[in-house]
């Protein structure tokens, strides 16, 4: 039986801005499902993608009140895989860059998220068998 | 044995006046101090960062100044002083008409053709 492998993600950029966030999310559930623990390094914008404040709205043009809309925020995305890698039995270590949190006022995270700083992301390197970075452009 | 890192930094000025420094170079100057091996390649408009006497100041609105604008070059100058090895580009450069004589001292050039054999000698590459 082959070794559990560790990945890291690093990504930077904010909720609703572009497709990286969806396909790391992508990744990091794919990673995990595949039996690999994950360490996320948030940086920059990305900090938002668990901020705890994101809340769901009607949608008018859909004709949908919030409910029926049910359209998952990032943070909502990102418990779903916290609590699937828990269910596995993998690891999930989400951290936020504390200076990228403060300097955006987003630092009511949801749980299982926890804030740090780029030693971690160092740590993070050195323990895992790779590392992806995927950047803002 | 620490891991050998490269960083790429290829996208540039992006944020650079609200973070008042360039992100990654700030976050390779932290990395570098935390004891990482890592060295810092420009590619792209990024060669820019080490292009000497770049001033960002002046930034106002209404009775709020900036009085601490990004010095990009000097962050650039300061990773080479801390012994990590800053690689620039050197097609990219010429493409954009920076002459060697324009960057600050420390930062070495490399032509594109050579990046594979550059590449090879890491252990993680971070293109940023």
């Amino acid at each position: 039986m082959s070794q559990r492998k560790t990945l890291t993600f690093s990504i930077t950029d904010p909720p609703y801005e572009d497709a990286r966030s969806t396909t790391a999310l992508r990744l990091i559930s794919l990673a995990i499902e595949r039996g690999c623990d994950v360490n996320v390094f948030a940086y920059e914008g990305a900090v938002a993608l668990p901020f705890a404040k994101q809340a769901p709205h009607a949608n008018a043009v859909h004709q949908r009140d919030a409910a029926e809309e049910n359209h998952p925020n990032p943070k909502d995305w990102i418990a779903a895989v916290l609590a699937d890698a828990a269910q596995r039995g993998r690891k999930l270590d989400w951290v936020n860059c504390g200076l990228c949190v403060d300097e955006r006022g987003v630092s009511e995270s949801i749980p299982g998220t926890r804030r740090g700083s780029p030693a971690d992301l160092l740590k993070f390197v050195e323990a895992s068998d790779n590392t992806l970075v995927i950047p803002t452009k | 044995m620490s891991k050998k890192i490269l960083s790429i930094v290829e996208t540039a000025y992006r944020g650079t006046l609200e973070e008042q420094d360039d992100t990654v170079l700030w976050l390779n100057h932290v990395l570098n101090g935390a004891g990482a091996e890592v060295s810092v390649l420009l590619q792209g408009n990024a060669v820019n960062y080490a292009v000497k006497g770049q001033d960002a100041s002046g930034l106002a609105f209404g009775g709020r100044q900036q009085t601490q604008p990004p010095k990009l070059d000097r962050d650039v100058s300061t990773l080479a002083q801390k012994g990590v090895s800053v690689l620039f580009v050197e097609d990219d450069a010429t493409e954009r008409g920076i002459l060697l004589a324009d960057l600050v001292e420390g930062v070495e050039p490399i032509r594109r053709a050579a990046l594979p054999r550059l590449l090879a000698g890491y252990d993680q590459i971070f293109h940023w």
